[in-house]
């Protein structure tokens, strides 16, 4: 493989969006070119600076309310009447958006596997604390206070860090219930992104495992074993920093 | 389904990605009264359009919905958006002054007007840049999501993407680049 060749690849490289053959390409040639090498760990500093640097702008407060107000009582189909479109709302408009619609529509539809279903449950409870508002049973990023929070309430103890030093902090802890069994919920920030790390003993069926991620109505998950325990993991913030977040958590085990 | 779990449905669904919506029509018309005027409008839309919704990627579904809304608030208040061509010559320039800026140690910038000016280097870029952008490293969508919203080959997605971090690596001072690698 020639140098441009490898180049024009690196930008799918660094988002893990490449082929697996020309993922190998590519990193054969990386292998044996040092000027390759070199921009592309340039390449890969500057991808992360900009994700962490560049303003994430959070919906005001009162949005949420304004939309709510806004949405129509009425049935549907009374809609367009009792409805008058926005001044610069064309026809055309309406009809480029349900194009969108469409296309999108037809994406992965499939059964749900066991795994599946788990996976739903971890996503609704992760996203029922953002729109309850009821993320935390206790909040605080100690994990001294949020550690004995959770004795007495469960039959095991969850292994629980901060790690606000490497761009995680803890939030807070909260009890959940998963596959008919209270787990324990410990709940990080990433940016603006709110992230759900679901703990509980691991039984002795196999969980099946997704290793390399579920992505699921926007939401990136990610589950594993670790000494007796099952984790999961969920998240709206992008794959990548959710598995760099997986690899915080597992490679080091505290409170041993 | 009634009126009612309907509407529960969609809020339980769509409303945890309203601040996607919002930052997404932040980036593309800069300002915050308009930025919300246009998500009010395309929750609106999605609300309508709810039925034919099948699963799959909501905030995605979501998304491409805001972006069509501020496609049609370009064509009625900023035409020239659209047509905005990519001037290299001009970027060219941009590129010198940011280096220039850098390797000069009485000027370098705080965190604080390195953000400033990092953000202000996305909002100048061409929309058609910029939105890949804040699609890929804001919003965290695959690059299939992007070309899905954005009805644009996979290839479009990954050069744009090529192009429009190259041009915003610039104005990233070499220290913070150095930080970020360490951790
Ligand atoms: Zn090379």
């Amino acid at each position: 493989m020639k140098c441009d060749s490898a180049r024009e690849l690196f930008t799918a490289l660094l988002d893990q969006e490449i082929g697996l053959h020309d993922a190998m390409t590519v990193e054969a040639h990386l292998r044996d070119c040092l000027a390759c090498q070199v921009i592309y760990q340039e390449q890969k500093m500057q991808r992360t600076a900009l994700q962490q640097q560049l303003t994430y702008f959070q919906a005001p407060a009162e949005l949420a309310q304004r939309i709510k107000a806004a949405l129509p009582s009425t049935p549907a189909t009374s809609l367009s009447v009792t409805r008058r479109p926005r001044r610069w709302l064309n026809l055309s408009a309406i009809a480029a958006s349900f194009m969108a619609v469409v296309i999108s529509a037809g994406f992965y539809f499939m059964q749900p596997s066991a795994t599946e279903r788990l996976a739903d449950e971890v996503i609704a409870s992760h996203v029922r604390g953002l729109i309850t508002n009821h993320l935390t049973d206790v909040a605080s990023s100690d994990q001294h206070t949020v550690k004995p929070w959770f004795n007495g309430k469960l039959d095991f103890s969850p292994p629980v860090r901060d790690l606000t030093t490497e761009g995680f902090p803890l939030i807070g802890g909260r009890m959940d219930y998963l596959e008919h069994r209270a787990v324990a919920t410990l709940v990080y920030r990433h940016r603006q992104h709110l992230i759900s790390l679901f703990i509980y003993p691991a039984q002795t069926k196999v969980i099946p495992r997704v290793s390399s991620g579920i992505t699921q109505n926007g939401y990136h998950l990610l589950n594993w074993s670790q000494d007796g325990m099952n984790y999961w993991l969920v998240s709206d913030v992008n794959l990548v920093q959710l598995q760099n977040f997986k690899v915080l958590l597992t490679s080091t085990t505290p409170n041993k | 389904m009634t009126e009612h779990t309907r509407r529960q449905r969609f809020e339980t669904l769509l409303l945890p990605h309203l601040s996607a919506a919002y930052n997404l029509a932040r980036w593309l018309v800069h300002k915050d009264a308009d930025a919300q005027d246009i998500v009010q409008e395309a929750f609106l839309r999605a609300f309508r359009y709810f039925e034919s919704f099948r699963g799959g990627n909501e905030r995605a579904w979501l998304l491409g919905i805001v972006r069509n809304t501020c496609y049609d608030w370009f064509r009625q208040h900023r035409q020239h958006e659209l047509h905005a061509t990519y001037d290299e010559e001009l970027h060219g320039h941009l590129h010198t002054d940011a280096q220039t800026t850098h390797s000069n140690p009485e000027t370098i910038l705080s965190q604080h007007d390195a953000t400033q000016q990092l953000n202000r280097a996305l909002s100048n870029l061409p929309l058609e840049f910029r939105e890949v952008v804040v699609l890929r490293d804001l919003e965290g969508l695959a690059y299939k999501e992007i070309a899905v919203l954005m009805d644009i080959p996979l290839g479009t997605v990954m050069s744009r993407l090529a192009r429009g971090r190259k041009q915003l690596a610039a104005y990233l001072q070499p220290h913070t680049v150095e930080l970020c690698y360490e951790v």
